[in-house]
């Protein structure tokens, strides 16, 4: 497996890098010559290529970013500074630079901490702030007119973060910390046979990948027509580590579980998904993927229309005309032999990912989807072995409660537990520490648990957990008695 | 069996899980010849363990049963034997994703304690990655070599035993992600910073006290890290029952058969209708993990 860890990672053209200001993100194509927009800014991505990740930027005239130099903190002598704010009123006079004066600094070209040191002097307020409300007058200042752009390595961290706060919809508000959880929850290491089922924009499955670097195999179940792997694209993995990735889709579980398996119909073409379902935050590339994809496509449509054109003029035949005819129909058979090919390998590969599901020995599935959970659970643990962990998300906690009571009476699993993770960031300077956001509700449920061998007749261990079950006030019969 | 690979037949030598029922279980080491008490009754390892599959339910002499399960790190940190407060898995998941730990990567950690955030590492970062662990209790060094070897993880951690904040990790330029958990972590950063890779790393420290992360964030700025965030974790975790809830009788009102269609002469047959409604009823829990 390719160890990307010792050799120091750069901005390489082609890969998809992410963009960071202060604790906005932005994933994006690294194209040269193409314009991004960012943070209320324009530039061009030419000059960063080459230079490592984790290098910070300044936007200068242009659109072109120069690498941060390493600034010497301006050594602030002996800062005048007052006590506290009781005769401080905001009238909103204080700063003598007016908007037009400060556009005219931005104009000539003035570096970012140059207007900075100028409000702090054109303010008449700014002497009478305690050091505390200076520092965070310059922190605001700063963030406004320095603008630093840091480019970072895509990874699960970076990618659930940005999705969270850009696009937290895509993901059925799959807040990162509960992603964590599913990683570690679900056991997920090189080397697993996973099963994952998600509509998150293949963030989930992402994740996955990453945490298994390679090694090991993933089915990706499906709904529709083909997965959507929007967000896995960023990651940059090694094409390698799509070798072991299969698919499969929904639609044919039933009959794969019920033994009436075929490979007679066929879910419709993937690439209509993959156009549907684009990116919204700057992924215009994979577009372009997109339709490299479709050509096969299109040109046997555009082929086909040609041949009706043709059917229209038959009037008008003469010897280049039926040569150039002659040209399009060995080409319009190029075309069809290769869409027959292309489904005859989807076929084969359908056939080769069903064996795989039927040895019903995955380590472990992954649920994160729009669907009610409890239809998904019944069916895909069913492909899972015996003493493996699985992990559900839903949005909503309702749906797992009923999720969970199904799986009581199915049996077959154990140590189910139904979960949420709260989260809190901190805001840490002396002596002005203090909480600062705390997300809870919002990052979505978890219900997860192990399987164990599943009795055919009615599991006895669902029959101690209906015990456990009644009414606090009733008596439990006592475990020995059950078994007497 | 390993803590990095699943098995599917339990073996002589395995750590196993038994599980006796809910949030009940314990690790035990098949050994031919061997009995293990429970409170079921009696567990023959030659019999009733080696060569069953993972995940069978195994009858006990008195009768009950249990499950026996493929170890995990997760179980393992439910399970193992303390020697110091641990960190548990709503921590390890948040700190393994922030750390962006992955197959491959170099971990410098300190301290070991009980092993349980190291097992979980070791699980990440193998095939190709490695995790120098160090703790200075010679014992605890120890025992925790001897815990990696019986779990078939010894070729992915070194354990040194020394004080990471005098004489730092044994290892310098080969990191990717530090992790400190001691209780005075501003005084290791430096040798942290030396432990990563050159071209910088992620560090994690983790602090029961407001004032130690105070003084880790400090220390951390002083030595030039960046992006410095401080998270708090909780789990909160949910019980799920099904009761139901008796109807009211609100009576019927005088002369109109029609109203409610409750029989209320009869309060009892009120509550035989509404008893086949079940009303989910979910009851909380608020679990802090530290």
């Amino acid at each position: 497996m390719e160890d990307g860890q010792s050799l120091v990672s750069r901005i390489r053209e082609g890969d998809c890098a992410v963009l960071k200001r202060d604790d906005v993100f932005k994933a994006v194509p690294v194209l040269r010559r193409r314009k991004i927009i960012f943070e209320k800014q324009w530039f061009y991505l030419d000059n960063a290529i080459g230079h490592v990740y984790g290098t910070t930027f300044e936007v200068t005239s242009g659109g072109s970013l120069q690498p941060k130099q390493e600034a010497e903190e301006t050594n602030k002598e002996t800062k005048e500074a007052g006590t506290d704010n009781r005769n401080i009123v905001d009238d909103g006079k204080s700063q003598k630079l007016t908007h037009d004066d400060i556009k005219a600094l931005k104009d000539k070209g003035i570096k970012g901490q140059e207007i900075v040191q100028q409000l702090i002097e054109n303010s008449t307020t700014f002497r009478d702030k305690t050091e505390f409300a200076q520092d965070k007058y310059i922190k605001k200042k700063k963030k406004k007119y320095e603008a630093l752009i840091t480019i970072v390595k895509p990874s699960t961290r970076i990618l659930s973060t940005m999705y969270y706060a850009r696009e937290p919809g895509k993901i059925n508000h799959l807040r990162y910390d509960t992603l964590a959880q599913m990683l570690t929850l679900g056991n997920i290491r090189a080397g697993n046979k996973m099963i994952v089922m998600e509509t998150c924009a293949g963030l989930v499955l992402g994740a996955v990948m990453e945490r298994m670097g390679g090694y090991g195999s993933i089915i990706q179940m499906y709904p529709g027509g083909g997965p959507v792997r929007a967000a896995t694209s960023c990651f940059g993995f090694p094409k390698v580590f799509f070798d072991n990735l299969h698919e499969f889709p929904l639609s044919k579980v039933d009959s794969l579980l019920s033994g009436t398996f075929s490979t007679e119909t066929l879910p419709s073409e993937p690439e209509d998904n993959a156009l549907a379902e684009e990116e919204s935050n700057g992924l215009t590339d994979e577009k372009q993927t997109s339709l490299q994809k479709t050509e096969g496509e299109s040109t046997t449509e555009a082929a086909m229309e040609i041949n009706q054109t043709e059917e229209q003029e038959t009037m008008d035949i003469n010897a280049e005309d039926v040569e150039h005819r002659e040209n399009k129909e060995k080409e319009n058979k190029e075309n069809v032999q290769e869409k027959q090919r292309r489904q005859w390998e989807r076929r084969k590969k359908l056939l080769e990912t069903a064996a795989l599901l039927r040895e019903k020995n995955a380590d472990g599935l992954i649920v994160a989807s729009k669907f009610h959970p409890t239809p998904l659970l019944l069916a895909l643990l069913e492909f899972v072995a015996p003493s493996r962990p699985f992990v559900v998300y839903c949005q909503y906690k309702e749906p797992l409660l009923e999720c969970y009571t199904k799986l009581r009476e199915r049996g077959g699993v154990i140590n189910l537990k139904l979960s949420e993770t709260w989260l809190r960031n901190y805001q840490v300077l002396p002596d002005r520490s203090h909480p600062k956001l705390t997300m809870s509700g919002g990052g979505g449920y978890l219900l997860s648990g192990i399987t164990v061998v599943l009795d055919k007749g009615k599991s006895d261990s669902s029959n101690l957990e209906a015990l456990k079950m009644e009414e606090p006030s009733s008596k439990r019969c006592r475990v020995q008695d059950l078994h007497g | 069996m390993s803590f990095v690979e699943y098995g599917d037949m339990i073996k002589d030598g395995d750590t196993a899980i038994v599980f006796l029922g809910h949030e009940s279980m314990f690790p035990v080491k098949v050994q031919h010849g061997t009995v293990t008490q429970t409170k079921y009754g009696v567990i023959r390892h030659s019999t009733d363990l080696i060569g069953k599959k993972y995940g069978s339910k195994v009858t006990c002499s008195k009768g009950g049963w249990v499950f026996i399960l493929h170890p995990t790190p997760e179980l393992w940190t439910m399970n193992l034997p303390h020697r110091t407060q641990i960190l548990y898995s709503t921590d390890i998941s948040i700190i393994t994703m922030m750390l962006e730990l992955k197959p491959g990567s170099i971990v410098c950690e300190s301290g070991t304690g009980s092993g349980s955030l190291s097992h979980a590492v070791i699980r990440t970062v193998a095939p190709m990655g490695h995790l120098y662990t160090v703790e200075f209790h010679q014992q605890r060094a120890e025992k925790a070599r001897e815990e990696f070897r019986e779990h078939g993880v010894e070729h992915l951690v070194t354990v040194t035993n020394q004080d990471v904040c005098k004489n730092g990790f044994g290892v310098s330029n080969i990191a990717d992600a530090v992790f400190l958990d001691i209780p005075s972590p501003w005084e290791a950063i430096g040798h942290a910073k030396s432990a990563l890779k050159a071209e910088g790393g992620r560090i994690c420290s983790f602090s029961p006290c407001i004032e130690q992360v105070q003084r880790t964030c400090l220390a951390m700025e002083e030595y030039g890290f960046t992006e410095i965030n401080t998270l708090e974790i909780l789990l909160r975790v949910y019980n799920v029952r099904t009761i139901s809830l008796q109807i009211p009788d609100l009576g019927k009102a005088a002369e109109d058969n029609s109203s409610t269609g409750f029989d209320s002469s009869n309060p009892s047959n009120q509550a035989t209708t509404t008893v086949s409604r079940s009303i989910w009823l979910c009851l909380a829990f608020g679990t802090s993990v530290y």
